[in-house]
């Protein structure tokens, strides 16, 4: 059984203007110990889905359908308080932009200490013994405990917002863009600092990024997501060197580098899709090369071309296919 | 020097820490800035780069006067920017200099519409008619790939997702056409799509009005793309700076060579060996005199614990390290 | 412009804000109907609002002025008989010097509201504009303030009223400006600036300098704005203060007013009638009771609107 099984979820934002179409129909399975990547535009949904299975919505938001089996429970029939003790415990999450969410006037060992008090029964000492402890695992020195956020520079605050999330081993943790506003270096400490830490704990990762070359380095599986869809997921190897998907091919091949020749930046045709009335059929037809009639008027659904590779698309790129 | 758009001369910025030792109070200072020379010509994009925490803001909100240097000129246009007065000529200075802010999630008011928002340099500054504000944001929206524009012209920033924030940010100062743009992290967290037609934009300006841009980023591809020319900064000092493409294909500063070891590969099947750097960032609180690399520098000897930090050296033509051991 | 084929037809500027400001009315007014207290707050309110909107009505129409008016009335049919105890004639019964107490009790609450909204705007006003200058332009200014908040909040005021109408008489005008005045110096200012504080530090309000804003734009724009629902929080509470100072001073005569809720208390006083403690009970406990109702309702009033002024009573 895995993990963390979504089931076509879809959810909804209710606007003046109408429903924005941020989830629609997602379906995706994770197992124990497993590090899926999450990549797709700006605006696409990522957030969203991690919010959606969290339950961390916005009263504006809307849960239309499917189900989030997470250890055989489905997390949408949960009381709130159910839910509260599975948001600690179970899965927890670094949110976009996290490094804000320290509170300025309290010392940030106090803080992590405080929530693991909310949730768990220490005493002081404990709880400050395994704040120390977690500390050292996202490679911060145990004496910064006493120091005030704006005292941290941003890769520091990035991995006491780690630390926090980590305080009760939770089986899965989301991160949600958790390096973008750091340095390389930095990042690079801290992803492989993410990566013993998760192999140590067995933990299960997802990561929620823009940046493939970010997610090539720190997933075993990725999925895309295109308008509120996932269009393409498969093992990472397979994503990068036989992409399926015509929005995935765009992708990677648009991905400017530091290295070889300077091509041209590749720009997608098009517009950005409109989540308020998204196209009809394929999302992805009015941007696509190999758009066809029926992509016009029918939406493929997410099949198996090979094992483990799934693409919602008529024409499946690559070795031949179609 | 060729008279650019923008000169920094020698200019460094301390802010004051206090730290209590019982009752004493002790006065320290950061040197967020420290001693930074740097030229920008018409219609340049100049990159800077460099570790979180090294400056590069505190740089950027010098030039936009939001900070006051503690020493050292400023000059934009010739302009002395420390001497501009308030009133007409500092309006005058802000509907020609604008910045694009770092943190979207922050530098929004969560109060205002995205139209509220990005109308508000062009009501401030008296420019168009109410009628014409709304086309014009319209505009502008589209061209930031806010599409189509009616939809988020009335929503409130906790109603966007993190990069259609970052992209109301950038509307917002690129709506009144300046002529200098701080830009401070304006495509982090864009997906490269999206990215190529923010940066499409960025270029199109520059070449349609010669509008020159200081692009702060922490991605050496984007600076790749985006930047004639680069610096790196470390702790409040440029430690090198040159044309892009000679800077990444040839990097000398120990610290510039870090950095583009530790740029994430697009490709699963490379395993990259961590960067060459030892310890962790140290706090730029009233730092030792040498070299400010030199605690986690793998190439350092005698010479750099001796001396002071050393100074910008030409090694090519237009190419500039500091670094005593450049030439080994 | 590129022309996209989208099926929104673009609304005009006008109607889209009204649209947003209904909307948010909806939802703040959803946050606020959540706490109960807030309701029971407001209901008291609207109640004391219809006893004052009655009187004129009741005056006009069953009410002998002659008999009911709440200063001049006299009701000659019980002669030595003041104050007489409640009865179908006057159901809350009427004062020593033979007046309704019901009718004295209705047309106070019109000067009630009066005093207790005109001061609290007063003050709130003068807290928020000084709190949000003193925020943000700190130095010689905020030092000034501050001082003189401190000054204040040592000083009881009630005292400085006192001895402020020993010089000149205090009609019902003149109190609620004084007490909006010294209210709007003293704390309530140090509370709006360390919220003003918060929003002053954030980084769009960098970017409105940038984008050419001048300080008093700023402050105007962002500043005030965002500390406007904490100020309207405390309206409700200096509600309560003003009323609670003016029954105070009433009582010790002090007041230059023809009737309130003080008044009658202190006529029951002056005529020796409080000694007698149960007895009379319907010259002091209607005014009494009034007083402490219409204070806890405002009070009331303020926590729920706390709930929706402070996120972090919200979810997450
Ligand atoms: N509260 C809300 N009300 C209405 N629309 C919303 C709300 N929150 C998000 N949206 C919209 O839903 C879509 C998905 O947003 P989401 O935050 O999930 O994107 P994302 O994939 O995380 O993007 P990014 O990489 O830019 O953070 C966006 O188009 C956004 O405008
Ligand atoms: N107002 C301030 N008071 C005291 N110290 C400050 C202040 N602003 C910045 N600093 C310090 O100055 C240094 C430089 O900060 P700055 O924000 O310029 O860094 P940065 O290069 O932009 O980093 P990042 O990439 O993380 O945004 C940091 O050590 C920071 O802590
Ligand atoms: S000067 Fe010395 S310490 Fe500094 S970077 Fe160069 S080698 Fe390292
Ligand atoms: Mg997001
Ligand atoms: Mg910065």
């Amino acid at each position: 059984m895995p993990l963390l099984d979504l089931q076509g979820l879809t959810m909804q934002y209710r606007t003046k203007m109408g429903p924005v179409h941020a989830v629609d129909d997602v379906s995706l399975a994770m197992e124990a110990g497993e590090a899926l990547g999450l990549v797709g535009e700006s605006g696409c949904g990522k957030t969203s889905v991690a919010m959606t299975l969290l339950r961390l919505l916005p009263d504006n938001a809307e849960i239309v359908g499917g189900q989030v089996w997470f250890q055989g429970v489905d997390l949408l029939s949960l009381s709130e308080q159910e839910m509260r003790r599975v948001r600690w415990g179970g899965i927890s999450m670094v949110f976009q932009a996290a490094m804000n969410s320290l509170n300025p006037v309290y010392r940030v060992g106090d803080q992590i200490v405080e929530a693991i008090q909310e949730h768990q029964h220490l005493s002081d000492r404990q709880a400050r013994a395994r704040v120390a402890e977690l500390f050292h695992l996202v490679g911060l020195d145990p004496k910064l405990m006493e120091r005030y956020p704006h005292e941290y520079s941003g890769g520091m605050k990035q991995r006491a917002v780690i630390a926090m999330a980590l305080a009760c081993s939770p089986k899965l943790i989301i991160a949600d863009e958790p390096t973008t506003a750091l340095d390389v270096i930095v990042q690079d400490r801290i992803l492989r600092r993410i990566n013993e830490v998760r192999t140590q704990l067995n933990m299960s990762m997802m990561y929620i990024s823009h940046d493939i070359a970010v997610i090539a380095e720190v997933s075993q599986r990725i999925g895309v997501m295109y308008a509120g869809k996932l269009v393409e997921v498969a093992d990472t190897v397979t994503v990068f060197k036989r992409p399926a998907h015509p929005y995935t091919i765009a992708l990677m091949s648009a991905f400017p580098s530091i290295q070889g020749e300077k091509r041209p930046l590749a720009q997608l045709p098009g517009e950005p899709p409109n989540l308020l009335a998204p196209p009809p059929g394929c999302r992805f037809h009015p941007r696509c090369p190999h758009a066809s009639e029926v992509c016009t008027r029918e939406e493929p659904r997410m099949e198996k071309v090979d094992p483990g590779h799934g693409v919602a698309c008529w024409h499946p790129q690559g070795r031949g296919r179609d | 020097m060729t008279e650019g758009r923008l000169t920094l001369e020698g200019v460094t910025k301390l802010f004051p820490v206090r730290k209590r030792v019982f009752t004493l109070k002790v006065r320290n200072f950061v040197h967020a800035v420290d001693n930074v020379s740097m030229g920008v010509e018409r219609g340049e994009m100049f990159g800077l780069v460099g570790e979180s925490g090294c400056g590069k803001t505190t740089t950027g909100k010098l030039i936009v006067k939001l900070l006051e240097p503690t020493r050292g000129k400023i000059t934009v246009d010739g302009v002395d920017v420390t001497r501009i007065r308030r009133g007409k000529p500092l309006r005058a200075f802000r509907r020609k200099v604008q910045m694009i802010f770092q943190d979207p999630y922050e530098s929004l008011n969560p109060r205002f519409t995205v139209y509220d928002t990005v109308a508000e340099p062009l009501g401030l500054q008296g420019l168009r008619s109410l009628a014409e504000r709304e086309a014009t944001v319209a505009e502008i929206l589209s061209a930031v790939g806010l599409t189509p524009p009616e939809t988020f012209m009335f929503r409130f920033p906790h109603e966007l997702s993190g990069g259609q924030r970052q992209r109301v940010a950038i509307a917002r100062a690129m709506v009144i056409r300046p002529q200098f743009v701080v830009a401070d992290e304006p495509t982090s967290m864009l997906d490269v799509s999206i990215r190529a037609g923010v940066m499409d934009l960025l270029v199109a300006l520059r070449r349609e009005l010669g509008v020159s841009y200081l692009y702060v980023t922490h991605d050496l591809a984007v600076a790749r793309y985006m930047c004639d020319r680069m610096a790196v900064m470390y702790l409040g000092k440029i430690v090198e700076q040159g044309p892009v493409e000679e800077v990444l294909r040839n990097p000398v500063h120990p610290y510039t060579r870090a950095l583009i070891s530790a740029v994430p590969v697009p490709d699963p099947t490379v395993r990259r060996d961590p960067p060459d750097i030892r310890g962790d960032v140290a706090a730029p609180i009233d730092p030792p005199p040498q070299c400010r690399f030199l605690s986690r520098c793998p190439k350092s000897g005698t010479v750099c614990e001796r001396n002071n930090h050393p100074d910008l050296e030409e090694v090519l033509p237009g190419h500039l390290v500091a670094c005593y051991r450049a030439r080994d | 412009m590129t022309p996209t084929s989208s099926p929104f037809k673009p609304e005009p500027l006008w109607k889209v804000r009204v649209h947003l400001f209904l909307g948010a009315a909806r939802r703040n007014w959803a946050l606020f109907a959540e706490s109960k207290i807030g309701l029971v707050g407001l209901g008291i309110i609207v109640l004391f609002l219809l006893m004052m909107a009655a009187h004129p009505i009741l005056m006009s129409t069953v009410w002998e002025p002659r008999v009911y008016d709440p200063v001049r009335g006299f009701d000659p049919r019980l002669v030595g008989r003041h104050p007489a105890p409640p009865s179908w004639a006057h159901p809350l019964g009427t004062d020593p010097i033979g007046r309704d107490v019901l009718s004295q009790l209705m047309w106070s609450a019109r000067s009630e509201f009066a005093l207790g909204v005109t001061a609290a705007v007063i003050s709130v006003v003068i807290g928020t504009i000084v709190g949000a200058v003193c925020a943000y332009f700190g130095g010689v200014v905020d030092m000034f303030f501050m001082r003189l908040a401190d000054l204040e909040m040592l000083f009881p005021f009630i005292a400085l009223l006192m001895v402020l109408q020993s010089v000149m008489p205090l009609t019902l005008i003149r109190l609620a400006l004084l007490i909006g005045v010294l209210s709007g110096f003293g704390g309530i200012t140090i509370i709006l600036k360390s919220q003003a504080l918060t929003v002053k530090v954030k980084p769009y309000i960098e970017a409105a300098k940038v984008a050419g804003g001048s300080s008093w734009q700023i402050i105007r724009r962002h500043i005030i704005p965002n500390i406007m629902p904490l100020s309207f929080l405390y309206m409700m509470f200096n509600v309560t203060g003003a009323i609670f100072t003016e029954a105070v001073l009433s009582f010790f005569g002090f007041l230059d007013i023809r009737m309130s809720w003080g008044i009658m208390i202190n006529t029951a006083q002056e005529s020796g009638y409080l000694g007698a403690f149960g007895q009379y009970w319907w010259l002091w406990a209607p005014a009494g009771g009034a007083i402490t109702l219409l204070c806890f309702a405002f009070y009331l009033v303020g926590r729920g609107l706390d709930a929706v002024v402070n996120p972090r009573l919200r979810k997450r």
